[in-house]
C-alpha cells in the first residue's frame, strides 16, 4: 500500500487529519480571532485546527517507526456501486420521478453483490416501489413525484 | 411521596392511547429493522428519525426509546441465530449465543435474553427515576465552565472506548467539532467552512452524517466479504429453558443488570462496555466458566441484562445533562433540538410531563418487548433469514428517502454519498466513527459554553481548573486518558476488543 512508512493506516489518518486541521487554520484565517474574553468566529476553529495537525503528525511520525497491520483490501466496486446509485438517485429523483428513481437504485446497487441475480432484483425492486410510493409519498406525505417533470408532470 | 406523584404523572403521559401506540409502534419497528443482520441501534435510528418529526415531542421521543431497545433486543436476536452481531454490544451475546442455538437451544437462549433484559429494564428505569433529579438538581448549579468539562470528560471517555488507537479516536473528535462549526456562527453570524454553498449555512444535518457514516459506509464494509451466512436456525421451539436453567441465569441476570446500569451513566460508553464487562465478570465467578465460548446460558444472560441496563441509564447523562454518552443518546439530542426542547438540566423542571413520560414509557416498552418478541418469535427468525444482497439495496433505499424528507431536498443526499465514502475511508484507517458523531453533535455546544465561560472570567482560561467541579472533571478525563495509554492496560484494552 504505501512503500514508506511502516505503517500505512496511521500513515494515511496522519495525512487526513494534518490536511483538514492545515486546512481549517487557513479557512479560519478570514474570520476574525476575536480575543478570549471575546471569542471571534476563527478563536475556537483555529484551537482544534492546530490540535488536529499535531495529532496528524504524531500518527504521521508513529507509522515510520511502529509497524501495523495491513489496511486490507478495498471493495472499490462496492464502494463505488453504492455511491453512484445514491448519487444517480439525488439527481433523477425529482425529474423523473421514484417510479424510475427507486427502481435503478435498488438496482444498481445491487449489482455491488457478487450474487447478483436480475431476477431477484427486478421483483425487489419493483416490491420496494411500490411500498415507498404507498409508505412514504402517500402515507407520510413525503413532497416527491411519482413521475417526475422531464415527463411533463 | 414526590417520586410516586411524578411517577403518576408520568403514567398519566405515557398511558394515553396515542403514546401507548407509539411506544408499540417504536418497539416494533426497532425490533424489525434491529434484526436484519448489520444494522444496529444507530443505524435503525437514524432511519427512523425522520417517521417522528412530526409527531409532538413527547411522543416522538417514547417513539424513539422503543425503537432504541426494540433494535438493540432485535440485535441479539440476530447474534443469537447467526451470528452477526448487529454492534458492539451484542458481540458477547454471539459467542455463547450463537453456540446455544447451534446446540438447538436457540429458544431458552432467547427468552433467556428476554426476560433478563427485562429485569435488567425494569431495575435501571428505578434507577433512573431515583438518581435523575438529584443529578439534574446539582447540574442546575453549574456555570459555563462545568459544562465545558463535562464535555471535555464525555468526549475523552469516548476516546478511551473507542475501538483502535487513541490517537486515531482524538482525531476523529476534533475532526467531528470541526464538522460540527460548519454553517452560520450563532454569535457573529459568519458563515463558516460553507464554502459558499448556501445549502450549507444551517449546518450538516447530524441524521444525514449518521446515515452516511452508519449506513453507507457499513454497507460497503459488508460487501467486502460476503461469506456464507447459514441461519443455525430454520425454526425456533421450545422458548422455555429448564428449571436447571433458570437456576442458572439467576445471578447472571442480577449481576449483569448491576453492571449495566453502573457503567452506562458514564459518559461515552452506554451499553457497549457494560456488556463486555459483564461477560467477563461473569466467566471469572461462574461454577461453568469452563462452558463459555461453547454455549453456557450465563454468557448470554449476564451480558443481555447489562446490556439493556446499560441503554436505559444511558439516558440519565442525556436527560440530566444534556450530553450524549453514545451515538444513539447523540440522535436523541438532535431530535430533542428539531422538536424544540433544550437538552439539559431544565428539561426536568420546565418539561416534567416529557421527562416523567420517557421513563414510565420505557418500563412499558420493555415490557411489550417481551410480549411482542416472544411469540412471534417465528416472524424474527424468517426476517434474519434474509440474504444480505437482497438486504442493502432495500437499507439504501431507506436513507435516501429517509434523508431527503429531512429537509425536502435531494443536497441531502449527497452530503450522504459524501460522508458515506468518508466513512469507509476511516473504517478501513481504524478509526471509530463513533467519538466522531459525538463531537460533532457537542461542537456548537462546546464554542458557546467555552465563549461564556472565558467571558465571565475576563480571558482567563485558567477558570477551567481553578472552579473545582470543572477541574475534577477534567481531572477525571485526563486520567481516564492516561490509563488507556499505559502500556499494560493498553495491552487489556487490545484484548477486550478482540473478544
Amino acid at each position: 500500500m504505501n512503500p514508506i512508512a511502516r505503517n500505512g493506516k496511521d500513515f494515511w489518518t496522519g495525512l487526513i487529519y494534518v490536511s483538514v486541521g492545515c486546512a481549517a487554520l487557513i479557512v479560519s484565517r478570514d474570520y476574525g480571532m476575536g480575543t478570549a474574553v471575546k471569542m471571534g468566529p476563527a478563536y475556537f476553529p483555529t484551537i482544534l485546527g492546530v490540535l488536529l495537525m499535531v495529532i496528524g503528525i504524531i500518527s504521521i511520525i508513529r507509522s515510520f517507526l511502529k509497524s501495523g497491520s495491513p489496511i486490507g483490501a478495498v471493495a472499490w466496486k462496492g464502494l463505488l456501486l453504492i455511491i453512484v446509485s445514491t448519487l444517480l438517485f439525488g439527481m433523477i429523483v425529482r425529474g423523473a420521478g421514484v417510479l424510475i428513481a427507486l427502481p435503478l437504485l435498488v438496482i444498481v446497487s445491487a449489482c455491488a453483490s457478487a450474487r447478483f441475480s436480475w431476477k431477484f432484483s427486478l421483483a425487489e425492486a419493483a416490491g420496494i416501489t411500490v411500498f415507498c410510493i404507498v409508505v412514504f409519498l402517500k402515507g407520510l406525505g413525503v413532497p416527491l413525484p411519482i413521475l417526475g417533470s422531464w415527463f411533463g408532470y | 411521596m414526590e417520586l410516586l406523584a411524578n411517577l403518576g404523572l408520568g403514567l398519566s403521559t405515557s398511558l394515553t392511547p396515542l403514546n401507548l401506540l407509539y411506544c408499540l409502534a417504536g418497539v416494533f419497528l426497532g425490533t424489525l429493522i434491529g434484526v436484519l443482520p448489520g444494522l444496529g441501534p444507530t443505524a435503525t435510528i437514524a432511519m427512523l428519525l425522520p417517521v417522528t418529526f412530526t409527531l409532538p415531542p413527547v411522543s416522538a421521543l417514547i417513539m424513539l426509546a422503543g425503537i432504541y431497545y426494540g433494535s438493540q433486543y432485535g440485535g441479539s436476536t440476530t447474534s443469537i441465530l447467526v451470528n452477526v452481531p448487529g454492534e458492539a454490544a451484542s458481540v458477547v451475546t454471539a459467542l455463547d449465543g450463537y453456540q446455544m442455538a447451534r446446540q438447538g437451544r436457540a429458544g431458552a437462549a432467547l427468552t433467556t435474553a428476554a426476560v433478563g433484559s427485562f429485569f435488567a429494564g425494569t431495575v435501571a428505569t428505578v434507577i433512573l427515576a431515583l438518581f435523575a433529579p438529584p443529578l439534574a438538581a446539582v447540574a442546575l448549579k453549574f456555570g459555563p465552565a462545568e459544562f465545558f468539562s463535562l464535555m471535555v470528560l464525555g468526549l475523552l471517555a469516548s476516546i478511551v472506548l473507542a475501538r483502535g488507537s487513541l490517537l486515531h479516536a482524538m482525531g476523529m473528535v476534533l475532526l467531528g467539532l470541526l464538522l460540527g462549526l460548519v454553517g452560520t456562527d450563532v454569535n457573529s453570524g459568519t458563515q463558516r467552512f460553507t464554502f459558499g454553498i448556501p445549502r450549507l449555512a444551517d449546518g450538516i444535518g447530524f441524521v444525514v452524517v449518521a446515515m452516511g457514516m452508519f449506513g453507507l459506509a457499513e454497507i460497503t464494509r459488508n460487501l467486502e466479504n460476503e461469506g456464507d451466512r447459514s441461519t443455525a436456525v430454520k425454526k425456533v421451539t421450545n422458548l422455555l429453558p429448564t428449571r436447571e436453567e433458570w437456576k442458572r441465569i439467576i445471578g447472571p441476570i442480577l449481576r449483569g443488570t448491576a453492571i449495566g446500569s453502573a457503567v452506562g451513566i458514564l459518559p461515552g460508553s452506554g451499553s457497549i462496555l457494560g456488556s463486555f464487562a459483564a461477560y467477563a465478570i461473569e466467566k471469572k465467578v461462574s461454577k461453568n466458566s469452563k462452558e463459555f465460548g461453547k454455549g453456557a446460558i450465563e454468557g448470554v444472560a449476564a451480558p443481555e441484562s447489562a446490556n439493556n441496563a446499560g441503554a436505559q441509564t444511558s439516558f440519565i447523562p442525556m436527560l440530566t445533562l444534556g450530553i450524549p454518552s453514545n451515538p444513539v443518546m447523540a440522535l436523541m439530542i438532535g431530535a430533542m433540538i428539531i422538536q424544540g426542547i433544550q437538552p439539559g438540566p431544565s428539561v426536568i423542571t420546565e418539561q416534567p410531563k416529557l421527562f416523567w413520560g420517557i421513563i414510565v414509557s420505557m418500563w412499558i416498552g420493555n415490557l411489550f418487548l417481551i410480549i411482542l418478541n416472544l411469540p412471534m418469535i417465528g416472524m424474527w427468525v424468517r426476517i434474519v433469514s434474509v440474504p444480505y444482497q437482497m438486504l442493502f439495496p432495500a437499507i439504501l433505499v431507506f436513507c435516501s428517502i429517509g434523508v431527503f424528507s429531512l429537509n425536502n431536498t435531494e443536497f441531502d443526499v449527497y452530503v450522504m454519498a459524501v460522508f458515506g465514502v468518508l466513512g469507509y475511508i476511516f473504517v478501513k484507517l481504524d478509526c471509530e466513527p463513533a467519538p466522531m458523531l459525538l463531537a460533532f453533535i457537542l461542537g456548537p455546544m462546546m464554542e458557546e459554553y467555552m465563549r461564556r465561560a472565558l467571558l465571565l472570567s475576563r480571558g482567563d482560561p485558567m477558570v477551567f481548573v481553578t472552579r473545582p467541579i470543572s477541574a475534577g472533571l477534567l481531572a477525571l478525563g485526563a486520567l481516564a486518558i492516561i490509563a488507556a495509554s499505559l502500556p499494560a492496560m493498553h495491552k487489556k484494552r487490545e484484548q477486550a476488543f478482540r473478544e
